[in-house]
């Protein structure tokens, strides 16, 4: 894992917390959706909220996509979950809300969580890739790749 | 909130779940197809990175089912407290995805991954306490 990436799944965490946190605000605008007026939702899209929520939305989705190119969805969603810690403590530090010791235990587990998961290898290699990467290695290790293993490990 | 209500947010719930990780499984089975995003952009470019995944048929899938997943979200968020709906579909969803990863995706789902996913799950409960 380099230092970039590191920073795209930052930046995956940043803007889901704080997306769904604008859908939120921008939804209690609406009010109740009923669903023989589902064109409603549309409405929805006018609301600043709403568009700015999306406009952080569509920059996780970029973010998102980059880091399952590179890393396996068991690795990328927990990492991402942290999001959830950013946003409780923001609320406790910066908009100074109560975090109940329930919602401590919550943070806890996230970050135990992602702390387990971002300690192991970030993605499963396919069995064909895993030889391609083990030939390669072979021939780089004994170039002379047309003598037979037997003779090369004597 | 009666009985019927209940049943109606934990379907909407249910529905958000599973549109959800079918979205996911179909984006990540998209990239991996694709491969490298950084490599791709670095030969290509940016436009020719971009081409490359929006012409991937998993990638237009996954985004099929992500969109009606956003839907469902926006029109059970209107009905339900996001304190509820939210936490409960994003935590359920990690079970889901940890299952749909090892079978479908064949990933590397050992037991530190397993682990994770129940802390995740088990942490956003908590949190939407």
């Amino acid at each position: 894992m380099t230092f970039r990436r590191y920073m795209v799944l930052i930046a995956v965490m940043v803007t889901a917390a704080f997306g769904d946190t604008f859908l939120s605000a921008g939804m209690r605008e609406v009010g109740p959706v009923s669903i023989h007026h589902l064109s409603t939702l549309f409405v929805a899209l006018k609301i600043p909220w709403v568009l700015a929520g999306i406009a952080l939305l569509t920059v996780f989705f970029a973010s998102y996509l980059a880091a399952l190119s590179w890393a396996d969805l068991t690795f990328v969603l927990p990492a991402t979950s942290f999001g959830y810690v950013i946003i409780a403590l923001l609320s406790r530090f910066w908009l100074h809300e109560t975090i109940t010791p329930a919602r401590w235990i919550g943070i806890l587990l996230i970050t135990l969580g992602v702390g387990f998961v971002t300690r192991g290898p970030s993605y499963t290699q396919s069995a064909a890739k895993v030889s391609a990467i083990e030939q390669a290695a072979d021939s780089a290790t004994y170039p002379d790749a047309s003598q037979p293993a037997k003779e090369r490990s004597a | 909130m009666n009985h019927a209500q209940t049943y109606a947010v934990w379907l909407m719930i249910g529905v958000i779940v599973v549109l959800a990780t079918a979205g996911d499984v179909f984006m990540a089975a998209a990239m991996r197809q694709i491969g490298d995003f950084d490599e791709i952009r670095a030969h290509s470019g940016m436009t020719g990175a971009i081409l490359a995944v929006i012409g991937n048929g998993r990638f237009l899938l996954g985004l099929l089912c992500m969109t009606f997943s956003f839907f469902s979200l926006l029109f059970a968020l209107s009905w339900a407290d996001v304190s509820l709906v939210a936490p409960a579909a994003a935590a359920l969803t990690f079970v889901t995805n940890a299952f749909a990863a090892k079978w479908i995706l064949k990933e590397n789902v050992d037991r530190r991954r397993w682990l994770a996913a129940v802390f995740v799950c088990s942490g956003v409960f908590f949190l939407a306490r």
